[in-house]
């Protein structure tokens, strides 16, 4: 009996993800969940991962279309073909959920996650800070003489080698807002 | 049509708008306005259970033997938490349910007040959907939502949580024309061109099998039809898990019986040696797979299923295909048929003469008694003294519960309810209750295990109480027969907590229920007491005392492939390895 044969490709709304089912290979995928904004809807797709045993990396959630009560959930997750699959399946069979989309799969998209930095340092420190934080065009939000706030804002990678700088330079206290991603183009 | 009421008026009127006939339940302080409009109305019938959990599976019997959905009322903390059981065991088998909860006034919610639960917190992983409606304005629009969702796609069980401020305030009812559209309206065809390469391969499959579920009862009575046509005209055999017993009937010639774990060897050696495995709404559930390494190697598979999160989850789909299974079969039949009707006619030939071969194994032979009742001789007897009655089946739990899958036959659907999924002890007696409410003038027995029937026992009330013919038919081993099993098997026959040591005396028992109670103990006396068990017009509970130490065959045991199966005690030895032994 011949193999099935249908074009390769997945899309968010369909079964028909033809990855390789048997892969083992860990892979991290950035979802979008539109939601209905109500109450319980982010205690249920919390509940979904933990129940399940998903990994929940990064998860920001905020009201995106007022009129609408819509909220989007941006969650970076991390799981084999297979369960990144049974993720979106299951979010979308949730009923207040109105579309999953996988960034990672769908094509190229923009990451963003914003970060407060504060840095209490002496001395030569804080100008080591401030000429790190030029180079990685952070903003002084605050500044006193024992301490400075730094807002910088890129992927996640970029908040990390930013803080793995400053932590030398004096003690560092961190408040990240997590990953919020959308689409290239249109 | 817009009219003023209050909130526990208006759960009457949507009640009643979504053609509701009965519904189960028990009173309490957060329901009280809810019970004061019951009383006040001839609509809608309300039945007393004696339990929360009894409720919840009341409500589910009435619902798999209808194909309506089930409602229940409850009150809040400890009225909510008891339905939880019920709740969980809906959604592992797909049965929609309405269930309705009094919460504590909206002001005191967070003030751990007097029965006072987070109902919506907890019940949230053990519904398809829950709500807690805060203004009163928005009840009947979120009862009619409730319904929508409880039955459409993949049926489940939903909760709305109503305050008692809510129940007593003034608002405006909405009908079911007047409620918003909810966006959730799930697919229900299936891709076309999937379809088609779905009949191409049922053309030339040489060993095809279908392997049917839970998902063909729900879809309703077209589905079943659709299925015996399909089956017939191709002329594939066919097997189902213990969800979808009835779909297909049990007396055709193309049937091979239950599957899975306590399946028969027949249908879990055509499964494992199958060229192509036609899934139509089952799930691939554990007790069915066994080892998925091993699962079935040989094949492609085609899985047709409502729930996208069901194709893939545990068993690769070569075609899958997400729909109604309705729609799916009647497009699946519709293009078979303008195809030219084709089958490899040959090769089925030659599969049928392998199924034989199986089928001479009789794997559903036990060794008779002339001195003690074997639990499969009582079932044997019980089929053939009730078939062709309008008869529904009811279980619990256990061995009695594989057996009496194994040994009675089901030739239409929603005529078999049993917890399959949960797996939940006690669900039998108040599901019989469900069904012979739904079912007034019909035969319902509760297929029982003694320590299953215990757990919901006081439901026996609520049974005498409305007059309800149920019969109980407990086989009573004094042991928990499954448990002690698989401590057979698996832990050196250390027999831990695994019999009761004090069970009642249950004609006495029944006699206190205001029932009637039989007992038998003799073989060759099973038959008259059978006779006068089903000729009593009222309850009866019957203790059948069996053979304490049978154990349940065919067996695939943990761990292992279905070509590895059990077939009797002399293959028990190390059956279950170190690996199988973790797994339940």
């Amino acid at each position: 009996m011949p193999p099935l044969n249908i074009e390769k490709g997945s899309t968010s709304h369909s079964a028909y993800d033809l990855r390789s089912h048997l892969s083992d290979v860990v892979e991290t995928h950035t979802l979008a969940v539109l939601v209905q904004n109500e109450a319980g809807v982010l205690a249920r797709v919390i509940g979904l991962f933990s129940g399940r045993g998903y990994n929940i990396e990064s998860l920001t959630v905020a009201e995106v279309d007022r009129a609408g009560h819509r909220s989007r959930i941006t969650i970076v997750t991390s799981g084999t073909p297979q369960v990144i699959n049974q993720i979106k399946m299951q979010l979308d069979r949730m009923v207040p959920v109105h579309e999953v989309q996988d960034l990672t799969v769908d094509g190229p998209f923009v990451s963003r996650e914003l970060a407060l930095i504060k840095v209490i340092a002496k001395g030569e420190h804080r100008v080591e800070a401030l000429r790190i934080a030029e180079i990685f065009r952070a903003n002084v939000v605050d500044s006193t003489l024992q301490s400075f706030v730094f807002e910088i804002t890129g992927t996640p990678e970029k908040v990390d080698a930013f803080c793995e700088l400053m932590r030398p330079l004096g003690e560092v206290r961190l408040a990240r807002t997590g990953v919020a991603a959308i689409a290239r183009g249109t | 049509m817009t009219r003023q009421m209050t909130g526990a008026k208006m759960v009457v009127e949507a009640l009643k708008d979504q053609g509701v006939e009965v519904v189960f339940g028990y009173p309490g302080g957060a329901v009280l306005p809810i019970y004061d409009e019951i009383f006040q109305q001839n609509a809608i019938r309300h039945i007393l259970v004696r339990h929360e959990q009894g409720a919840v599976h009341a409500a589910e019997g009435y619902a798999r033997s209808t194909g309506k959905p089930g409602v229940v009322l409850v009150t809040s903390g400890p009225g909510a938490t008891n339905a939880v059981t019920g709740l969980t065991d809906a959604l592992m088998d797909s049965i929609p349910l309405i269930v309705l909860t009094g919460q504590v006034p909206t002001f005191m919610i967070g003030s751990d007040a007097f029965q006072e639960a987070d109902t919506v917190g907890i019940t949230r992983p053990c519904t398809k959907m829950n709500w807690l409606v805060k203004d009163t304005d928005n009840l009947a629009d979120t009862i009619h939502q409730a319904f929508h969702i409880a039955k459409s796609g993949r049926p489940g069980p939903v909760l709305v949580d109503i305050p008692k401020d809510v129940q007593f305030a003034t608002g405006t009812y909405v009908g079911i024309p007047e409620a918003k559209v909810s966006h959730y309206q799930p697919r229900v065809h299936g891709d076309p061109a999937i379809i088609e390469a779905l009949v191409e391969a049922m053309e030339q499959a040489e060993r095809p099998v279908f392997y049917t579920g839970g998902g063909v009862i729900n879809s309703g009575p077209r589905a079943s039809a659709l299925l015996r046509e399909l089956v017939e005209a191709t002329g594939f055999p066919i097997t189902s898990t213990l969800m979808g017993l009835g779909s297909y009937p049990a007396s055709g010639d193309k049937w091979l019986g239950m599957l899975g774990m306590h399946g028969l060897y027949e249908a879990n050696l055509a499964m494992h040696g199958c060229d192509l495995m036609i899934n139509v709404g089952a799930r691939f559930d554990d007790r069915i797979t066994g080892r998925i390494a091993d699962f079935s190697p040989g094949s492609l598979k085609a899985h047709i299923d409502i729930d996208p999160s069901s194709i893939n989850k545990v068993i690769h789909a070569d075609f899958p295909i997400i729909g109604d299974v309705t729609h799916v079969l009647e497009e699946v039949l519709r293009v078979w048929k303008a195809r030219g009707r084709k089958t490899n006619a040959p090769a089925l030939k030659t599969w049928w003469g392998r199924i034989a071969d199986w089928r001479n194994v009789n794997c559903l032979r036990y060794k008779p008694s002339e001195t003690t009742i074997k639990p499969q001789y009582a079932l044997e007897r019980l089929e053939a003294l009730t078939k062709g009655r309008d008869r529904y089946i009811c279980t619990e739990v256990g061995q009695h519960q594989m057996w009496a899958a194994q040994f009675l036959g089901f030739d239409e659907p929603n005529r078999w309810m049993t917890s399959g999924g949960l797996g939940t002890m006690g669900y039998g007696m108040p599901a019989s209750v469900g069904v012979q409410i739904a079912h007034p003038d019909a035969l319902v027995i509760n297929v029982a295990g003694e320590a299953s029937w215990l757990m919901n026992m006081q439901e026996m009330g609520t049974a005498t109480q409305y007059r309800l013919p149920v019969k109980q038919f407990i086989m009573n081993n004094e042991r928990l027969g499954m448990v002690r099993q698989w401590q057979e098997l698996l832990h050196g026959e250390r027999y831990s907590h695994s019999w009761s040591e004090a069970l009642p005396d249950f004609v006495k028992l029944a006699e206190a229920f205001g029932a009637k109670g039989i007992k038998c103990s003799d073989p060759a006396g099973l038959d008259d007491a059978i006779m006068e068990m089903l000729d009593y017009d009222g309850p009866v509970i019957f203790d059948c005392l069996v053979e304490k130490h049978e154990n349940c065959f065919p067996m695939i045991p943990s761990g292992k492939a279905h070509n590895e199966m059990l077939l009797g005690e002399a293959d028990t030895k190390n059956a279950i390895g170190a690996g199988g032994g973790v797994l339940v």
